[in-house]
């Protein structure tokens, strides 16, 4: 078996501050936070539109809605896995009609997960538009789909996996590219 | 965990982490349940077939429903319309329509063991809606979920069913969930229609209905099957709704939160007083509403996976 090798992308530090860009972004492009919902998509993009909620608070002093959504229902790929697994929650307890609703996920890749989510999201309602923001961009598109938001733009090829993590304190973030030894980059 | 099953023919197997699997999944189903548009695209193109040999209302439209909200397409089958009364066997019948490529196939039988007889013909997944009085899965599993999500655990709670429990396959299915859960059962009926090998279960025997309600927890009524009445396990029906009927006065036996549940139809006057079905102490509607979303959780664990007929 080949040796896994990890490399450190961002730093707890490094996340931090692409978050503080990416939220100025979406704030300057929609000219304040009026209208605006966040929906992180089940689990990676949960914890950071929590993370993007409280810096909007911070900058304009609301507070926007925050939800989100399990893309389980909406996969293309159900009969590919081999097996079923545990399914996550949805949560979007407010009205997205006439929403600019911010789609968060920690990396964007294939963009099959972020058809799923869009699809899922129109079952909810009508956005006024949906936007994309990502922590990070790691390319290998199948999808014609982009990132209006993206915290890092990373090189990579199909056989590594980044690792993101946002959970406990800001020092404890960071971001990783590890070689998959099972090369399914997933 | 992972969930590799490709047949659910009865819960006699399952562990308890897979039960808590499906009860998990579906709380998810249920969370479609409350938007406003009742439809995911989960099972699309995929083909569910009732297969329906004994007449049944409310499990075949529980089944049809759930499958339509996760946009399987859906056909009924049922015994009365269809070539079975023309003397076809159970497996021709079965086999026609597999030849359909069907995805799964919910089956109900008189007989217990249909289901089980057919997933060992038959290419596609199977469900038992109810064979015999062998089992019945799906009601066993969402009796479990409702009774969570009134109680929010099982372990230690006293939990009676009263009834037929001889010809009772949800008992059997019962037994299986609650007893497997940690939950202490006690069974009560006359004493023709309450097997003495139901004690190899661990559960109490009884004939005495107050007994079997004092300080319990939940209180399950089984259905009279007036039709089986011929064949004298009781000597009226009167007799029998005088003994182990629950009306007010024995439901005050059992503990001031204790709940009500059956399995439906039921005969009202006969197990259970009109009072006391309508109350707000009764889950007979929310068992139907835990029912569409435990079938969806069924149908969409079967029908993914590589196992999976397509």
């Amino acid at each position: 078996m080949k040796k896994t090798v990890t490399k450190t992308l961002l730093d707890g530090k490094g996340v931090d501050r692409a978050l503080s860009r990416l939220t100025h972004e979406i704030l300057e492009k929609n000219k304040g936070a009026a209208e605006i919902v966040l929906v992180g998509i089940a689990s990676g993009g949960v914890p950071l539109s929590q993370v993007i909620r409280r810096k909007i608070q911070v900058i304009e002093g609301v507070e926007v809605p925050a939800g989100f959504v399990d893309i389980t229902f909406y996969r293309d790929d159900l009969a590919r896995a081999g097996y079923q697994a545990r399914m996550k929650r949805t949560e979007i307890p407010f009205s997205i009609d006439e929403k600019k609703v911010i789609l968060v996920d920690d990396v964007l890749y294939t963009g099959r997960t972020i058809r799923a989510a869009m699809d899922a999201l129109v079952d909810f309602g009508r956005p006024r538009n949906i936007q994309l923001a990502v922590l990070i961009d790691r390319g290998h598109r199948e999808f014609p789909i982009r990132a209006d938001f993206v915290g890092r733009n990373v090189p990579t090829s199909r056989s590594e996996t980044v690792v993101v993590r946002v959970e406990g304190t800001p020092e404890e973030w960071s971001v990783s590219l590890r070689e998959d030894p099972t090369g399914k980059g997933e | 965990m992972e969930w590799h099953r490709r047949h659910v023919l009865g819960l006699s197997d399952f562990h308890p982490e897979e039960m808590e699997f499906v009860i998990d999944t579906a709380r998810s189903m249920e969370e479609v349940l409350t938007r406003d548009i009742k439809k995911v695209p989960a099972l699309r193109g995929k083909t569910v077939v009732n297969l329906f040999f004994e007449a049944s209302t409310r499990t075949r439209t529980s089944f049809e429903m759930a499958g339509k909200r996760l946009s399987a397409d859906v056909v009924n089958f049922s015994s009365a319309t269809s070539s079975v009364t023309k003397g076809e066997t159970l497996l021709d019948t079965a086999r026609n329509i597999e030849a359909m490529k069907p995805n799964i196939l919910v089956v109900r039988h008189s007989a217990s063991g249909a289901a089980l007889f057919l997933s060992r013909h038959v290419s596609c997944s199977i469900v038992n809606a109810g064979d015999g009085a062998n089992e019945h899965p799906s009601q066993g599993l969402l009796d479990l979920y409702t009774i969570l999500k009134v109680k929010g655990k099982i372990a230690g709670l006293k939990i009676a069913i009263v009834g037929d429990i001889l010809h009772s396959r949800v008992v059997r299915s019962d037994l299986h969930s609650l007893g497997r859960m940690g939950a202490k059962l006690w069974l009560c009926g006359p004493a023709t229609l309450v097997p003495r090998e139901m004690e190899r279960t661990g559960a109490v025997l009884t004939s005495d209905i107050r007994e079997a309600v004092r300080g319990a927890d939940v209180i399950i009524m089984l259905r009279i099957q007036l039709e089986r009445q011929k064949t004298a396990y009781f000597p009226s029906i009167r007799e029998y709704s005088r003994r182990f009927g629950l009306n007010r006065e024995i439901f005050s036996l059992a503990k001031d939160d204790a709940v009500i549940m059956h399995p439906g139809p039921i005969n009202r006057g006969v197990e259970l007083s009109d009072e006391l079905a309508d109350c707000e102490r009764s889950l007979v509607l929310r068992q139907v509403e835990s029912g569409v979303a435990v079938r969806m959780a069924l149908l969409y664990l079967l029908a993914g996976g590589s196992h999976a007929a397509h």
